[in-house]
């Protein structure tokens, strides 16, 4: 009798501390739609992996639909669309819905490499780098190929990668808060979402792999 | 065990409406292009509306080379403190906004387009996402 009325009251209090952060929510969205400072809209912003939010209605949206240009700026209306530049680009699923990288490789897109001289080429370095994660997803392979299209060397090292085996922490905490990866993935280069995740996490593991021990599972004496 | 089943069911459902309700009614941040940078460092305080820099649009004409090495902008949203004697001194914007390589500086309301009270702030990143409040959009006005 008395285990079953502790049961009872753990599973009201569980359910209650799941239900109570939702229904706060509910109100303050509902309050929300018509005040005028919405504060939700971080909320939504924040959680982009909740499926159920709504998806972005329109993509790449012009200037003076975008919600960040003024529209009593006669100059938005001067500027470009987004699709309308993007016109025979292959697509990709996040950030611009443009394969920036596939454009140069199939030669649609060809950015110049100096300010003034459009004549000269980048130095292309193809040379693969396999970071071998700890977590059970794949491993990391860093294409340098793909980079050094854009890029020059002094932009990542030696600031924010030390070009040296082993001597770079990297975790997706340090990624998603901007830091070595995060500097531009997640800004301008291909964001961090669900589905991006194999472009980077594309070496799948040996077939023998083990999770890694922990230090005091290892020192455990009766282990 | 079976009453405990039967009181949370319901917990369960009004749960479910809530977050349904949350998902629907959730109103959408701006849809700006992504990577576009909004820079208010000194537009506000100027009276003038802040700069929105897009970045594909760069991208197609430059790799990120031309000015994240070469010009020396910082990798990060305001990080440079750019204002208009640099940029007519032929530094950041000004090395290829003079006229030659691209448009000149004559052409304000091309680059001070964003909303006026708009915070310096990189559109659509992680981390602007997880850390940083999102402005207000201006619908709710």
């Amino acid at each position: 009798m008395n285990l079953r009325n502790k049961s009872l009251l753990l599973s009201f209090a569980f359910s209650m501390a799941v239900s109570a952060p939702a229904m706060a929510n509910e109100q303050v969205s509902a309050e929300g739609a018509q005040s005028e400072v919405i504060h939700l809209a971080q909320v939504s912003g924040a959680n982009i992996f909740n499926r159920n939010l709504k998806k972005e209605e329109q993509r790449n949206a012009p200037p003076p639909e975008d919600g960040i240009h003024d529209t009593e700026n006669e100059g938005t209306f001067v500027l470009q669309a987004p699709l309308e530049a993007y016109q025979g680009l292959p697509p990709s699923e996040y950030g611009n819905y443009v394969d920036w990288v596939k454009a140069i490789d199939e030669k649609k897109l060809n950015p110049r490499w100096d300010r003034v001289n459009s004549a000269e080429e980048p130095f292309v370095m193809d040379m693969d780098i396999v970071r071998e994660v700890k977590a059970s997803v794949p491993d990391v392979v860093f294409p340098h190929r793909q980079h050094t299209e854009w890029l020059a060397c002094s932009n990542c090292h030696p600031a924010i990668f030390i070009p040296q085996k082993g001597a770079n922490q990297i975790n997706m905490s340090g990624i998603l808060l901007g830091q070595q990866c995060g500097v531009c993935h997640g800004k301008v280069s291909f964001p961090i979402t669900t589905k991006s995740c194999v472009k980077c996490h594309s070496k799948p593991k040996p077939a023998d792999w083990q999770p890694p021990l922990s230090e005091s599972t290892l020192k455990n004496p009766w282990r | 065990m079976s009453r405990t089943t039967k009181h949370s069911k319901w917990r369960y459902i009004l749960l479910g409406i809530a977050t349904w309700l949350a998902a629907f009614t959730m109103p959408q941040t701006a849809q700006a292009e992504y990577g576009d940078v909004v820079i208010n460092n000194y537009a506000d305080a100027a009276g003038i509306r802040p700069v929105v820099f897009p970045h594909w649009f760069h991208r197609i004409r430059f790799r990120c080379k031309v000015c994240h090495a070469d010009l020396g902008f910082a990798f990060k949203a305001g990080g440079n403190k750019i204002d208009m004697a640099k940029i007519i001194d032929g530094k950041f914007c000004g090395a290829c906004h003079n006229g030659e390589v691209a448009w000149s500086v004559e052409n304000c309301s091309m680059c001070h387009s964003g909303i006026p009270g708009t915070p310096t702030h990189f559109h659509g990143s992680t981390v602007q996402r997880l850390i940083a409040p999102a402005y207000k959009p201006v619908e709710a006005k």
